[in-house]
């Protein structure tokens, strides 16, 4: 354990895809059942620091930190992998295209890793399966395929899938962005609720009220930098940079 | 057109349409195993991998299958390869086909979203499980239309193996226009069983298809 404050650190990240500089020496701490919410305009490096927090996308520089043990440890391959590997089943991902297997039911999307990668018995996967797809309103359609179910209904399964694991950090990449706007409020409230279980999250989200309103922490992001972050009210409320006014002002006037 | 003799001869090409039955099966099974390790190559991490399996694929799509046989049956004495003809035509059909197959196996498994196997590495699968659990099985539902073309054009392709003696439909059929001295009769006759064994075949993969569909 560390002091809750250090539970995720991001220490000077960079990245570069080629010679394009996306992230620019970027640190943030993340104290633990935070939630942090990520704004900022399209190509800003929002998703790919996300992702460089479970190495979907690895970074070219600097160190990311999850309660105490570092992520991105320089191990040699066969060691890192099992060393990722682990790592991951502590951090959850839910994407904007919900990225659900096609070929298993809610209920085997949900309890696949864990069988694979905690032993679970038949009848421990059962009663998961159950818990969580209950928590996120899926309990109905436990056995459906991801094909027969709405934009909302998938991603809800998406987040149980995640929550499976028992992870201690959840990441979301704009989960309700595919959505149509009369999906979004019940994914957002499986979120919500899950901030009122003290989860520790990163969001990056388009939608502002969301963020103002489940967020302890805003980021705005800009070119690969984070241009101005504070507790929502100062960030919304009174932006110090024009950039952030400028952006804001943009997104409030076309919301999508 | 001499219906009499068709039904007097027909016994013996249906006997000779087994040996193209038995053909197909084994050509199609070596067929899928190349297919599946020249996949495994061509999707392999390591460069030398990438290459061996494209110039695979490159020599057996780029050749005739009739010079590879050729080469195999009458050629193989020469550099110590020593086949019946019925071995060299399996061999050489099945690393013919297997190439073919080597592009569908490989087209079906890159076709599947890249966010598949994110999804399933986020969660703590390792590349290997992702790959058994997430990538492989909705690949292989993927292939088994294109496969099935493959399957399709390799029976047509046993006709080959008459050029090297092998007894099978096209070679009696060769041999009974030889005493009878009416080929339109004997290959209209070799024609239809060809077309009954292709058309039973491509009903078993519609079925398949439709079987292991994501609904
Ligand atoms: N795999 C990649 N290869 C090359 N460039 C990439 C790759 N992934 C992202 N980029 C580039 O990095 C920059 C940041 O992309 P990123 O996806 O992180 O932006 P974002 O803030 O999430 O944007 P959006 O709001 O559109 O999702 C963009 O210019 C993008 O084109
Ligand atoms: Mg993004």
């Amino acid at each position: 354990m560390t002091e809750s404050t250090d539970f995720v650190q991001i220490r000077h990240a960079q990245k570069s895809f080629g010679t394009l500089e996306v992230l620019k020496d970027i640190s943030l701490n993340v104290a633990r059942g935070q939630i942090v919410a990520i704004i900022g305009p399209s190509g800003s490096g929002k998703s790919t620091l996300l992702r460089a927090i479970n190495d979907l996308d690895a970074l070219t520089g600097g160190e990311v930190w999850l309660d105490g043990v570092q992520v991105n440890k320089q191990l040699p391959h066969r060691q890192y992998e099992k060393h990722i590997n682990e790592m991951r089943q502590q951090i959850g991902m839910v994407f904007q295209h919900f990225n659900l297997f096609p070929h298993m039911t809610a209920r085997e999307n949900v309890t696949m890793a864990p069988k694979m990668l905690k032993g679970l018995s038949a009848e421990e996967a059962d009663a998961l399966a159950k818990e969580q797809l209950d928590k996120v309103g899926m309990l109905e359609r436990i056995d459906y395929y991801p094909s027969q179910l709405s934009g909302g209904q998938k991603q809800r399964v998406a987040i149980a899938r995640a929550l499976a694991m028992n992870p201690k950090l959840m990441l979301f990449d704009e989960a309700t962005s595919a959505l149509d706007p009369e999906l979004v409020s019940e994914v957002n409230q499986v979120m919500k609720k899950l901030a009122e279980e003290h989860m520790t999250m990163i969001i990056v989200t388009h939608e502002m009220d969301f963020a103002a309103s489940v967020c302890d922490r805003v980021l705005f992001m800009d070119q690969g930098v984070v241009v101005e972050e504070g507790p929502p009210e100062q960030v919304f409320g009174n932006p110090q940079k024009a950039r952030t006014r400028a952006f804001l002002r943009k997104e409030l006037d076309n919301p999508e | 057109m001499d219906i009499d003799l068709m039904l007097r001869v027909y016994p013996f090409f249906l006997e000779a349409a087994w040996i193209t039955i038995l053909l197909s099966v084994l050509t199609a099974l070596l067929g899928l195993t190349f297919g599946a390790l020249g996949a495994a190559a061509r999707l392999s991490r390591f460069t030398s991998l990438r290459l061996l399996g494209a110039t695979y694929v490159s020599i057996f799509r780029g050749t005739p299958a009739l010079i590879q046989l050729f080469i195999l049956y009458f050629g193989g004495p020469q550099v110590g390869i020593q086949l019946d003809a019925f071995e060299a035509g399996v061999i050489g059909l099945g690393i013919n086909a297997g190439a073919y197959m080597t592009e569908t196996i490989r087209g079906a498994i890159i076709s599947i979203d890249k966010g598949q196997r994110e999804a399933a590495r986020t969660l703590g699968l390792s590349q290997l499980q992702a790959f058994y659990k997430v990538t492989l099985p909705q690949a292989a539902r993927l292939m088994v239309r294109p496969l099935g073309v493959n399957l399709n054009m390799l029976i047509k392709a046993t006709a080959l193996v008459a050029a090297i003696s092998v007894v099978e439909l096209t070679y009696t059929a060769q041999r009974y226009i030889g005493s009878t001295y009416k080929p339109f009769e004997m290959f209209l006759l070799a024609g239809v069983l060809y077309m009954i064994i292709i058309y039973v075949t491509g009903r078993g993969v519609a079925w398949l298809d439709r079987r292991v569909r994501i609904t």
